[in-house]
């Protein structure tokens, strides 16, 4: 079950940075925030633990942060396409080595012995490489946010596996950074397009030496 | 009281939120700070607060704690001048803002957990992000667009860090497996070594992206140089310091593992790089707070060099880090000032700022002597120890290289500081003067800094030693 999930988690990798449309790579994001909310319950079982961490990631990765961005680009009225410094085939080749780079890497890590088989190691770092690229290569503002979310939900699948060292409080508090921070860029989002006209971060090179 | 210590400015910035009453909200600042520094001078003297097993002071964290609330009471006091003079772009943000910050700050140096940590530290980007735009200009978009983001990845980075380190607790087959700081420290030597050493790696590239740690820092100058002076001030003093401690608490937890040679190199190194870096942008910058912000580079880098060579080294690191702040304050807020005065930063037309402004300009130029390490002032007395740690420990090259380092960086601030300072008065188009509120602060730093360099105190020397000692300890 956690293993079909996280196979669903690189697809939407894929997917997200082989679209040409903006929307659409909200949306992928916002669904891979949903089944991230399903996979604590999928490894730990219905605990309590589980339940409350998949309700949190579910409301704040699956449904605020994708609306919050949905509603910045609905306000600064941006083309709706997604520009990147390389073709989308080029990052879709270069998303797919880097995740084949991840499953034999973390073949070689000294890994527990009850995480050999699953695929949660490999995933996360898949996707947090796919998150860098989505960073680095596209030139609008709002995608790079979404290269952070897609960052930190790499970040999260390895969380899964070690809930038991965090206790809720602290998920709780580091989920609403994340939705707190994703909002702050929201507004200086919408004041880049005010000032700019435009969100692209070419324009944002005045401050150089 | 702990409790209490990092709750109260929470319930002073949702008063801020409410109150209708421009000067009131300025005042609340100073009257938070005062508080903070005095409840902070009481919690010194109990013996060991902790409040749970999440959050307790230890002698390093007591350390930064009263640095970091002295530096916030003077820049609340600066605010208080500065907010007056910009009525224009008001203060109903900053404000709650600024008291968010130091709930913040105060939470990352008391947190006993590494999560507990990472979340306070990642709080601190969020709320002072809107303090970098508060000029709300094309520039200033930028700058807080790159230091959110870039931030943000790092803290993430370091996330995966802590993430490892718990790992690390699980391959080993510990009992339980907890991120609780004092639970790894205890069982350190067990932990499965290449998680933890790569959980160590993640964790100085997130916090050093936040320390301003060469190859890390580009975000800073940018930051720096368009925050108002007293954010610059509280992010170079009193941020860094934190983001500082964080990484201490990744060597320590190296240390009390026995590979904390590993730990020291890496820092040593990024250190070095730090520090030349800084002394290569240093030389010809025509803008006087970028100047400090690379400065501030530089000193982060004499910071990990300190606790890279350890022993004597180590003392004087912990004493750097208290002149390092005071200083960085005193020179933003003397620098803040010359900005509002001559409606600029560029050496283009700064300049006669002593003729000009006698005050600000000199304590800029006092304040230009300090930071350099020049005798009598604190950092010169720092700054020696780690130099006499270093040839101590034998590593002359090493000695030899900072030393040149320093040199350059001498010649390269002096230029610019000298040509701002120096000179016949200019004719100001703005109304600016120098007001009690707007020059107290920074002046009182740099008595501190003064009184460091000529006299260490007893109970400073005890708390100095206390957390050196706690970098130190072998398994």
């Amino acid at each position: 079950m956690a293993n079909l999930l996280l196979l669903l988690v690189i697809l939407l990798n894929f997917y997200t940075l082989g679209s040409a449309r903006l929307v659409a790579c909200i949306r992928a994001v916002a669904l891979q925030g949903a089944l991230l909310a399903l996979l604590p319950l999928a490894t730990h079982g219905p605990t309590g633990h589980a339940l409350l961490l998949g309700a949190g990631a579910l409301l704040f990765k699956g449904i605020f942060i994708p609306l919050l961005l949905l509603r910045t680009i609905r306000e600064v009225r941006i083309r709706r396409d997604v520009e990147s410094f390389i073709g989308f085939v080029p990052t879709l080749v270069l998303g797919l080595l880097v995740t084949a780079g991840a499953f034999i890497f973390s073949d070689f890590l000294p890994l527990a012995h009850e995480h050999h088989e699953g695929l949660f190691v490999p995933t996360a770092l898949a996707t947090m490489f796919c998150g860098f690229l989505m960073l680095i290569t596209r030139r609008k503002a709002i995608t790079q946010v979404l290269g952070y979310l897609m960052l930190e939900n790499g970040i999260f699948i390895f969380a899964v596996l070690l809930s038991a060292a965090i206790p809720l409080m602290v998920e709780a508090g580091i989920l609403l950074d994340l939705l707190v921070g994703v909002f702050v860029m929201g507004i200086v989002l919408n004041q880049i397009s005010r000032e700019f006209t435009s969100l692209e971060t070419e324009r944002l090179t005045a401050l150089k030496e | 009281m702990l409790l209490f210590l990092i709750l109260f400015p929470l319930a002073g910035a949702g008063t801020s939120l409410f109150l209708p009453w421009y000067q009131g909200r300025s005042w609340l600042l100073p009257l938070c700070g005062g508080l903070h520094l005095f409840l902070t001078c009481l919690l010194l003297n109990s013996p060991a607060p902790q409040l749970g097993p999440w959050i307790g002071l230890d002698a390093l964290s007591r350390l930064v704690l009263i640095v970091t609330s002295l530096l916030y009471f003077g820049c609340a006091i600066y605010a208080v001048g500065y907010l007056n003079l910009r009525r224009d772009r008001g203060n109903k943000i900053i404000v709650p803002c600024l008291l968010i910050f130091l709930v913040a700050m105060t939470l990352a140096i008391s947190a006993r957990h590494l999560g507990l940590l990472w979340m306070a530290v990642e709080a601190t980007t969020i709320s002072s992000a809107p303090l970098i735009y508060y000029n709300r200009n094309r520039l200033s978009i930028e700058a807080t667009w790159k230091y959110l983001l870039l931030c943000s990845v790092g803290i993430g980075l370091a996330m995966l860090g802590m993430l490892f380190i718990a790992y690390a607790a699980l391959v080993s087959g510990a009992m339980s497996v907890s991120l609780q700081f004092d639970s790894l420290l205890s069982g350190a030597t067990i932990l499965s070594r290449p998680w933890l050493h790569a959980g160590f790696v993640f964790l100085l590239v997130g916090f050093g992206t936040k320390m301003g740690l060469a190859p890390l820092h580009s975000w800073k100058p940018d930051a720096y140089g368009e925050a108002p002076g007293m954010v610059g001030a509280l992010l170079a003093g009193g941020l860094t310091s934190v983001a500082f401690l964080a990484i201490l608490r990744a060597v320590q937890l190296m240390t009390a593992a026995g590979d904390g040679d590993m730990a020291r190199q890496a820092l040593l190194g990024m250190g070095l790089l730090s520090m030349a870096v800084a002394a290569i942008f240093m030389v010809r910058q025509p803008d006087i707070k970028r100047l400090l912000a690379y400065s501030s580079v530089e000193h982060m880098g004499i910071l990990a060099i300190g606790v890279g060579i350890g022993g004597l080294a180590t003392f004087g690191a912990m004493l750097h880090l208290v002149n390092n702040a005071l200083t960085k304050g005193c020179l933003f807020l003397a620098a803040g000032n010359i900005q509002r005065a001559y409606d600029s930063k560029k050496l283009s037309r700064v300049h006669g700022a002593i003729a000009t402004l006698p005050i600000s300009g000199s304590v800029f130029l006092a304040g230009f002597l300090a930071v350099t390490g020049s005798p009598p002032f604190g950092p010169f007395m720092s700054e020696f120890t780690i130099l006499r740690g270093i040839f101590s420990s034998g590593q002359v090259w090493i000695g030899l290289l900072v030393l040149f380092l320093l040199g350059v960086v001498f010649i390269g601030m002096g230029a610019t500081a000298l040509t701002a300072t120096q000179g016949e008065p200019v004719h100001l188009e703005t109304d600016f003067k120098d007001s009690f509120l707007l020059v107290i602060s920074p002046i009182t730093f740099l008595l501190i800094i003064l009184m460091l360099g000529v006299y260490l105190p007893e109970p400073l020397q005890s708390a100095l030693r206390d957390a050196t000692s706690l970098l130190e300890v072998q398994p």
